[in-house]
C-alpha cells in the first residue's frame, strides 16, 4: 500500500496542510500589518507600558494617582472588572435561583410574578437597562448637599452610598483567621460525620456545630479583643463626603444592571435543570420518608444541577464580557481604561489585543473552574 | 466600529500600500471626498433639520471639496467619536479629519498623522452651576468633574489639579451626551471640555442663564484638521485650502465681492484667485481652486461668523482666532 492511500497518513497530511496554512495566513497578516504600521509612522509595540498614564481613575482597589504608569492604569481596570464580575456572578446566580424556584412555585401570583420578571428582563437589551439604572439614579435621588440620611452615617445622594467604615483594627484579622480556621475544621467534622454514619449509622451534626463555631469563635475573640468598634463616619466636605467608604452610582447601576439582567437567563435554567429530574424520584425519596427539604438536597438538586451547570457557566462568562458596557456609563472598568490608554498612546493594535487576552484569561479560567465542578457533579457510573 | 476599522487596518493594508501613491488622485477618482467630522457638536459639525451636515469642521471639508472638484457637496461625511477618529483616518475610512482635534506632539509623531494648519486656537475650560457659587477653578477642590473618553481633556485636568493640590474625582463617558446629561442632572459639579465645546452645549441647555462658563483656561488646545502622515501632496492640498481662507479674509474678499475681484489690478490678488496662473498646476487642483473655495463657502471670517460667532447660538469672540493683523494668531504664508 502507498504511503498516502493510507487513511491515517492521509488525514495527518491534510491536518498538516491546513495547520500551515492557518499559520501561514496568521503571518502574513502580522508582517503586513507591521510593515505598515511602519510605513505610516505609526508606533508599535509594549513599549508604553513604563510610560507615565497621566490620567485620573475615579475608582480603585489599588493605590493610584495620575503620576502611576500606564501598566498600573491597566491594572486598576481589571481589578475593578474583576470587582463588579465576581460580586455580579454570586448574586446573579442567588437571584437567579431564587426566582427560578418562584416560578415553579405552586403558589400562582408568585410564579407568575416570576415569569413577568423573566420574560420582562430577558427582552430589553442590556446597554438600555444600564442606561436606565443610571438615569434613574442620578435623576431620583438628590444632589449631595440635599443628601438623604436614613441612618446615622449612611448618605444616598446621586454621588453614590456613603457607609461608615470599621476602623482598622489587628484583632480583626484575628477574627479573619479564625473564620478559616473554622471551614477547615468543617470539612474534618464533615469526614468523621460520614465515618461515624458509615459504621454505626447514627448521625453527627456537623453543620451545627461548624455554624456555632463559625458564629462564637469571632465573637469570642472579639470580647477577649476588648471588643474594638469605631467607625469612620462619611462627613460632607465642600463637594462631596469624606471619610467612610463611597459606592459609586457607577459601580451600583452596573452591578444592577449585569445581576438583574443575567439573573432572569439563569432563573430559566434553573427552572429547566429541577424539570429535568423525573417526577418519580420525587415521590420515590418521598416515600423513603425523606423530609422535604432532604428531598431536595439530596435526591432533587444533585441531579438538577447535571442539567443546570453547562448552561450556567455560560451565563458566567456573559456577566463577566458584558461588564465591559460599563464605559457607557462611566464605570472604570478594564476597557474603559483601556480605550483611554489607547488615545493617549495611538496604539491601538496593541490594546485591542490586550482586551481580547485578558477577557479570553477570564473566561478560560471561569470555564476550567466550573467544567471541574461539573465533573464533580457529573452522574457517577458505576 | 472600533473593531471594523482595525480590521481594515489589517485586512487593507496590502490594498493600501499600492494606493499610497497619492491621496489626490484617488479622490479625484472617486469624485467625492471622504472627511470624518464629530458626530454632534453644536457650531463645529452637527447635522441640521433637513440632516445635512453644518459646522465649522464641516464648512473646512467643504472648502477642501470646492478646491479639488470645484463643487463643495461631494463630501461624504464620517461622523466619529473622539476614540474612533484617528483609526479611521490610520485604516483609510477617511481622507482627511476635521473634527476639532488638538494638535499635540505626540500625536504628530506616534499616530502617523500630519496636522495641517489651525482652524481654531481653543483652550480647555470649565462650566459650573450658578447656584453652586464656583467662580474659579481653585474653588472644584473636592469635585466630581465629568469629561469625555479620548480627547485631551483628561490629561490636562489631571495635570492642572496635581500641579495645584486640588483633588477630584473624574467621571468619564465614552459619549459627549452623556457627559453632559449627567452634568446637567447633577452627578457632576463641572464638566470640562474646550470653551468651544462648552459654550456649543450651553447653546442646547433648556436653561442657559443657570450655567456658567469659567473665564479660566487650563491648556492650549490648537485645533487642527489631520492627513494621513507620508502624502504631502495632499497634504498641501489640505493646507492650503485652509490658509486660502485666511488669505481671503486679508484681501477683504468675501463669497459676495468674489466676483468683483477678478478684475483687480493688484497682483497678488490676481495670483491668489487664480486669475494669474500658476498656484493651481503647483498643487495639482485646477486654477481656480482658491477663488471657487471663497465663491462657494465663504473667507475665514464668514465661516467663523456664521457657525460659532456673533451670528450663531455660540456667540463665541474672535478672540485670539482674528488674523494676526487684528491682534490674533491667524497667519497665513503668502500665496506666491
Amino acid at each position: 500500500m502507498r504511503f498516502w492511500n493510507d487513511r491515517k497518513n492521509r488525514a495527518i497530511i491534510y491536518q498538516l496542510l491546513s495547520l500551515i496554512a492557518v499559520m501561514a495566513l496568521g503571518l502574513f497578516f502580522y508582517s503586513n500589518t507591521k510593515a505598515n504600521l511602519e510605513k505610516q509612522n505609526i508606533a508599535t509595540g509594549f513599549h508604553f507600558f513604563n510610560r507615565v498614564a497621566g490620567f485620573e481613575i475615579s475608582e480603585s482597589l489599588i493605590e493610584y494617582n495620575s503620576e502611576d504608569s500606564y501598566l498600573r492604569a491597566l491594572k486598576v481596570g481589571v481589578l475593578n472588572t474583576l470587582k463588579v464580575s465576581i460580586i455580579g456572578n454570586i448574586l446573579a446566580v442567588i437571584l437567579g435561583v431564587f426566582i427560578g424556584v418562584c416560578r415553579l412555585s405552586k403558589n400562582w401570583p408568585l410564579a407568575k410574578l416570576a415569569q413577568g420578571y423573566i420574560e420582562t428582563i430577558r427582552n430589553i437589551p442590556l446597554l438600555l437597562q444600564l442606561f436606565f439604572w443610571y438615569a434613574l439614579f442620578t435623576e431620583i435621588l438628590p444632589g449631595v448637599r440635599q443628601a438623604l440620611n436614613p441612618m446615622p452615617g449612611v448618605y444616598l445622594s446621586n454621588r453614590g452610598v456613603m457607609l461608615p467604615s470599621l476602623e482598622y483594627n489587628p484583632v480583626f484579622f484575628y477574627m479573619g483567621v479564625s473564620v478559616i480556621f473554622t471551614i477547615i475544621l468543617g470539612y474534618f467534622l464533615k469526614r468523621y460525620a460520614k465515618k461515624v454514619q458509615d459504621q454505626s449509622g447514627k448521625q453527627f451534626p456537623h453543620v451545627l456545630y461548624t455554624v456555632l463555631v463559625l458564629l462564637f469563635l469571632p465573637l469570642l475573640i472579639w470580647l477577649v479583643g476588648g471588643m474594638p468598634l469605631e467607625f469612620n463616619l462619611p462627613k460632607l466636605q465642600g463637594f462631596n463626603f469624606s471619610g467612610g467608604v463611597s459606592i459609586s452610582p457607577e459601580f451600583i447601576s452596573l452591578l444592577l444592571g449585569l445581576v438583574l439582567y443575567t439573573s432572569a437567563f439563569i432563573a430559566e435554567i434553573v427552572r429547566s435543570g429541577i424539570q429535568s429530574v423525573k417526577k418519580g424520584q420525587e415521590e420515590a425519596a418521598k416515600a423513603l420518608g425523606l423530609k422535604s427539604y432532604l428531598v431536595l438536597t439530596l435526591v432533587i438538586l444533585p441531579q438538577a444541577l447535571r442539567v443546570i451547570i453547562p448552561p450556567l457557566t455560560s451565563q458566567l462568562l456573559n456577566l463577566t464580557k458584558n461588564s465591559s458596557l460599563a464605559v457607557a456609563i462611566a464605570y472604570p472598568d478594564f476597557v474603559n481604561i483601556a480605550n483611554t490608554t489607547m488615545n493617549q498612546t495611538g496604539q491601538a493594535i496593541e490594546l485591542i489585543s490586550l482586551i481580547i487576552l485578558v477577557y479570553l484569561s477570564f473566561s478560560l479560567l471561569t470555564s476550567l473552574f466550573m467544567n471541574w465542578f461539573n465533573k464533580k457533579m457529573a452522574l457517577v457510573e458505576r | 466600529m472600533k473593531i471594523l476599522m482595525i480590521t481594515a487596518l489589517l485586512a487593507t493594508s496590502t490594498a493600501f500600500a499600492e494606493s499610497k501613491s497619492s491621496t489626490l488622485n484617488t479622490i479625484k477618482e472617486r469624485k467625492v471626498l471622504k472627511c470624518g467630522v464629530s458626530s454632534g457638536l453644536a457650531g463645529f459639525s452637527a447635522p441640521n433639520s433637513k440632516g445635512k451636515w453644518q459646522g465649522f469642521d464641516v464648512d473646512i471639508c467643504r472648502a477642501i471639496a470646492a478646491a479639488v472638484f470645484g463643487d463643495p457637496d461631494k463630501v461624504q461625511y464620517t461622523a466619529l467619536s473622539a476614540q474612533q477618529r484617528f483609526v479611521a483616518l490610520q485604516s483609510g475610512e477617511i481622507d482627511v479629519l476635521s473634527r476639532n482635534s488638538t494638535f499635540t506632539l505626540t500625536r504628530d509623531t506616534s499616530l502617523g498623522l500630519n496636522f495641517a494648519p489651525v482652524v481654531y486656537y481653543d483652550g480647555q475650560g470649565f462650566m459650573v452651576r450658578k447656584k453652586d457659587g464656583v467662580s474659579k477653578i481653585a474653588d472644584l477642590n473636592g469635585a466630581s468633574i465629568c469629561t469625555q473618553q479620548g480627547t485631551t481633556t483628561e490629561l490636562n485636568l489631571a495635570d492642572y489639579f496635581r500641579t495645584n493640590n486640588l483633588k477630584f474625582k473624574p467621571v468619564v463617558f465614552e459619549s459627549n451626551d452623556e457627559v453632559h446629561q449627567s452634568f446637567v442632572k447633577g452627578r457632576c459639579d463641572a464638566v470640562t471640555t474646550d470653551i468651544s465645546g462648552l459654550a456649543a452645549q450651553k447653546s442646547k441647555l433648556k436653561n442657559p442663564d443657570d450655567y456658567i462658563i469659567l473665564s479660566e483656561i487650563i491648556s492650549k488646545e490648537p485645533l487642527a484638521p489631520a492627513v494621513r502622515h507620508g502624502d504631502d501632496v495632499w497634504f498641501d492640498v489640505v493646507k492650503y485650502s485652509i490658509y486660502a481662507l485666511m488669505t481671503a479674509e486679508e484681501f477683504g474678499i468675501t463669497s459676495d465681492n468674489v466676483d468683483k475681484f477678478l478684475k483687480t489690478k493688484n497682483p497678488k490678488i490676481k495670483r491668489f484667485l487664480g486669475i494669474t496662473k500658476g498656484n493651481g498646476k503647483a498643487l495639482g487642483l485646477d486654477e481656480k481652486w482658491a477663488y471657487n473655495i471663497i465663491k462657494m463657502v465663504g473667507n475665514y471670517h464668514e465661516i467663523f461668523e456664521r457657525n460659532v460667532g456673533k451670528q450663531s447660538p455660540l456667540k463665541l469672540e474672535r478672540g485670539i482666532n482674528a488674523l494676526w493683523k487684528n491682534g490674533g494668531l491667524h497667519y497665513s504664508p503668502p500665496f506666491k
